[in-house]
């Protein structure tokens, strides 16, 4: 069994209370750093974690943080990315709700290291229990002097606010948030200038995500060199994965980034194998914005290695055979679904969330839902396929913000691997209303090319 | 006093220009002039925070400086991107360029109403123009335009939603020009709208601009509304002492009725500079001035001879020598009705007219 860092206190009772979080460790970390630390050796521990962002992109954080310009005069801010929007994602949601203290003991490290003393959490419109929750937090954070003027004597300030979002997947797009956040309309803004150098009311920003700041915890506690020891490669450090979809055990689960994705899905441990005696056709391994892989290449990767559950094994073969650790969303899909109509039904949702800034994504995303609609309801021509692959070819790359990218690649994952259930929906539409495709060959064991010395 | 600050050198399609930095692409492009200027849709020089969003401007980036010679990946918006020392850019002579562009025509078309004829932009709407320069014949659009519930935006400006391809220009206006926005881009995605807040009426001195900006005929005059085809007008440069503001206005004529009032345009089809500042006008001069004594006239408008208004006036123009007879080998075409027959203006020689024709030139009693 791995080393839990997040969730290993979790379940103990009464957590979310200050006492109890305090009894079982809580605030160590802010101790350690604003006692014995400067806010650059706080970075620089970060850095040799070797932490990267837990909100998608998987950027270093470290460097992130060294990246923050540090003007004179001009305030700093830590905006904490609580949105999480993206279908099958639901881990932040876990973090927040059971141990929220956590939350709030990185942010409070965050702030110190980057001189902000005004932090916001952006958090998403639907989770409106968990305001009152992290609210409650903050409350008791200050009341025990974790929180306000002068904390711990070091001189240094810090406040946390909560902002609710209104309901927008878009509004987790790091610039978007920012819009939101000052009250505007969330459209995400054009880069650059980045939030490192112009962010919250112009003024320098680190933006991450709720996970990103929640490692900072033990990271502090056991030093970055020890948080580097768990995991491998660059996928250092532990990693909550929501999953979900035909499994037996959907929820959040806290991976060391060693274990393989058969054995995520098939251990007791973990997802416990495929609900109701099914077999597995494909997944989702990172969200709803990355590639969808079917059965064969999940497990082994296209040089016919084992498939591990991190960063550099989920992307290797590129788009090409693989796909994407992404936001730690792992959708399960077993061989009685349906690919177009899943193709469809996340169409539809990037379609809905589209800001409509711009002219491909605002356009294509609706053009693409309709071609969907009418494959998936037996109306579909085979012209339609190669049509979507042009739509999602010209979206991709051309567009402001990455929620282009992400509507276009899960159609164009998909139209890759399973170009023939597609084809199967044209030239069998009658069939096609009445029962799947089902598995057919996407879970055959693949020909590996032999390794070219 | 202070030493002259080093000037970048950027090449666009082979051509070097050598600009003051922070200059972004796009304008150095346009120093260059002619086909190496990308096409904007959103971009407007005049107006802060304005582009990014069509995304027609797009170009490749393949050497991003003299320092870091490094390809920048993607394409990128040239108008929201500055050139550094030593960057290499393609506009036209990039193939990816070329391709993602007529995407971008295609995707602005896609759900536009195509109402050409009975659009007062016709013939100045720079949707056309895109189309024609940069976009193929045909659709592969199979569905059903988008629709929205028509909105009264006030007395002077009229609002078709469907023509819209949210560059956001006019909210800048609004929120530049006027002292007050009350209105914005309500929704998001594909059923975004320009829209007022609950139907409020703009009603801003300087309101009227939100018709020059918009580049297609989402905002129009509602003064000149179906009045003319704006190939028929005669625009004339004029002004007048104006209290508000610079009271430098092209006037759109029909013999000696002025149809419409409009800003002077550059050759950008951006409202002119004077010393530097843009010469927007009033609603008064707009609007309410709709008489050629009201103006001191100062000469035709200088017309790009590619634009279709150029066209209107007809003079000169040689008739085709072959009739549709000749073309089909002495056959007689087949018609419902002749138009001929019944047609005004085939009843009137336009070409042999000195000027543009006015509704004097069908009045019967004349001929
Ligand atoms: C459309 C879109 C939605 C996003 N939603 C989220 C989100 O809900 N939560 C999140 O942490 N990051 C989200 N991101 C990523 C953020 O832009 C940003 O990269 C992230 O918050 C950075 O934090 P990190 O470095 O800690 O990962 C989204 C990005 C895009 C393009
Ligand atoms: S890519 Fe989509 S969501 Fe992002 S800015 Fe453009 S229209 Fe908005
Ligand atoms: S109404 Fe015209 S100016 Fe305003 S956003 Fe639409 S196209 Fe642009
Ligand atoms: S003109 Fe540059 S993106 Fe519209």
């Amino acid at each position: 069994m791995g080393r839990k860092l997040l969730l290993d206190k979790a379940h103990v009772e009464n957590i979310r209370q200050y006492d109890v979080y305090r009894q079982n460790g809580g605030y160590r970390s802010v101790e350690k750093a604003l006692k014995s630390m400067s806010p650059d050796a706080v970075t620089e521990e970060v850095k040799k974690s070797g932490l990267r962002g837990r909100g998608g992109a998987g950027f270093p954080t470290g460097m992130k943080w060294s990246f923050l310009a540090k003007p004179e005069g001009v305030p700093r801010y830590l905006v904490v990315n609580a949105d999480e929007s993206e279908p099958g994602t639901f881990k932040d949601r876990y973090l927040m709700e059971f141990i929220p203290h956590l939350l709030i003991e990185g942010m409070i490290v965050a702030s110190f290291a980057l001189g902000s003393t005004r932090s916001y959490i952006y958090i998403r419109g639907e989770y409106a229990w968990i305001v009152g929750i992290l609210e409650q937090a903050i409350a008791e954070a200050r009341q025990n002097g974790w929180l306000g003027k002068n904390i711990l004597g070091s001189g240094f300030d810090c406040d946390i606010y909560v902002q609710r979002g209104a309901g927008a997947y878009i509004c987790g797009e790091e610039t978007a948030l920012l819009e939101s956040l000052e009250g505007k309309r969330g459209n995400p803004r054009i880069k650059p200038p980045f939030p490192a150098v112009k962010g919250l009311w112009d003024c320098p920003t680190v933006v991450n995500n709720v996970e990103t700041i929640s490692a900072v915890v033990p990271i502090i506690n056991e030093g970055g060199d020890e948080y580097a020891k768990i995991g491998v490669g660059r996928s250092t450090g532990t990693k909550l994965i929501s999953a979900c979809g035909n499994i037996k055990k959907p929820g959040v689960y806290e991976i060391d980034m060693t274990i393989s994705v058969e054995e995520f899905i098939y251990s007791d441990e973990y997802c416990g194998g495929i609900a109701n005696g099914k077999r597995l056709k494909a997944c989702i391994p990172g969200g709803s914005s990355v590639p969808i892989l079917p059965a064969n290449l999940l497990l082994k990767t296209a040089k016919g290695e084992k498939r591990i559950m991190n960063y550099e094994s989920l992307s290797d073969g590129g788009f090409a055979t693989g796909s994407m650790m992404g936001s730690g969303g792992f959708i399960v899909l077993d061989e009685d679904q349906c690919v177009v109509r899943h193709t469809y039904t996340l169409a539809r949702f990037y379609r809905h969330e589209s800001c409509g800034q711009c002219s491909p994504c605002r356009e294509g995303t609706g053009w693409m839902e309709k071609i969907l609609w009418n494959l998936e309801s037996g109306k579909g021509k085979s012209s339609d396929i190669d049509l979507l692959w042009d739509i999602q070819r010209k979206i991709e790359g051309n567009t402001i913000c990455p929620l282009g990218d992400a509507a276009a690649w899960p159609v164009a994952a998909a139209i890759r691997h399973f170009r023939d259930e597609f084809e199967w929906h044209v030239t069998n539409a009658a069939e096609s209303q009445t029962r799947n495709f089902g598995l057919a060959h996407y879970a055959n064991e693949l020909p590996v090319a032999p390794a070219s010395v | 006093m202070s030493e002259p600050s080093k000037l970048f050198k950027v090449t666009i399609d082979n051509i070097t220009v050598e600009v003051e930095p922070g200059t972004t692409i796009l304008m150095a492009a346009r120093k260059i002039g002619g086909d190496v200027a990308p096409p904007t849709m959103c971009f407007y020089s005049k107006l802060k925070g304005s582009g990014g969003k069509c995304r027609t401007c797009l170009v490749e980036v393949s050497a991003g400086s003299t320092a870091d010679p490094r390809p920048m990946p993607k394409l990128v918006a040239s108008c929201r991107t500055n050139v550094m020392d030593g960057m290499i850019v393609k506009n036209i002579t990039s193939e990816r360029v070329l391709d993602a562009r007529a995407g971008v025509v295609e995707f602005l078309l896609l759900n536009h109403p195509l109402d050409c004829p009975i659009c007062d932009q016709a013939g100045e709407c720079h949707l056309q123009d895109l189309g024609y320069e940069h976009g193929k014949a045909g659709t592969r659009y199979e569905f059903k335009r988008r629709t929205f519930e028509k909105e009264d935006i006030g007395p002077y400006i009229q609002l078709h939603m469907t023509r819209c391809i949210l560059c956001y220009r006019c909210t800048y206006v609004a929120d530049q020009l006027t002292n007050n926005r009350v209105h914005g881009v309500l929704e998001r995605g594909d059923h975004a709208e320009i829209s007022t807040y609950i139907s409020k009426s703009i009603d801003s001195e300087f309101s009227g601009n939100m018709i020059d900006v918009c580049p297609v005929g989402a905002l129009t005059d509602k003064t000149f509304r179906f009045k003319n085809r704006v190939w028929f007008t005669k625009p004339v440069d004029a002004h007048r002492d104006c209290p508000t503001c610079c009271g430098k206005v092209t006037l759109w004529q029909r013999g000696d009725d002025v149809l419409r009032v409009t800003a002077r345009k550059d050759e950008w089809g951006e409202v002119q500079s004077y010393d530097g500042k843009p010469g927007w006008i009033c609603n008064t001069c707009r609007f309410d001035k709709k008489h050629t004594a009201d103006w001191v006239i100062e000469g035709p408008t200088k017309i790009d001879r590619h634009s279709v208004i150029s066209q209107g006036h007809y003079v000169g123009l040689q008739q085709p020598k072959e009739t549709v007879q000749a073309v089909m080998g002495g056959r007689a075409p087949k018609l419902l009705m002749d138009i001929h027959s019944v047609s005004d203006v085939n009843s009137v020689d336009i070409s042999a007219l000195p000027g543009p024709a006015t509704s004097k030139t069908f009045d019967k009693k004349n001929q």
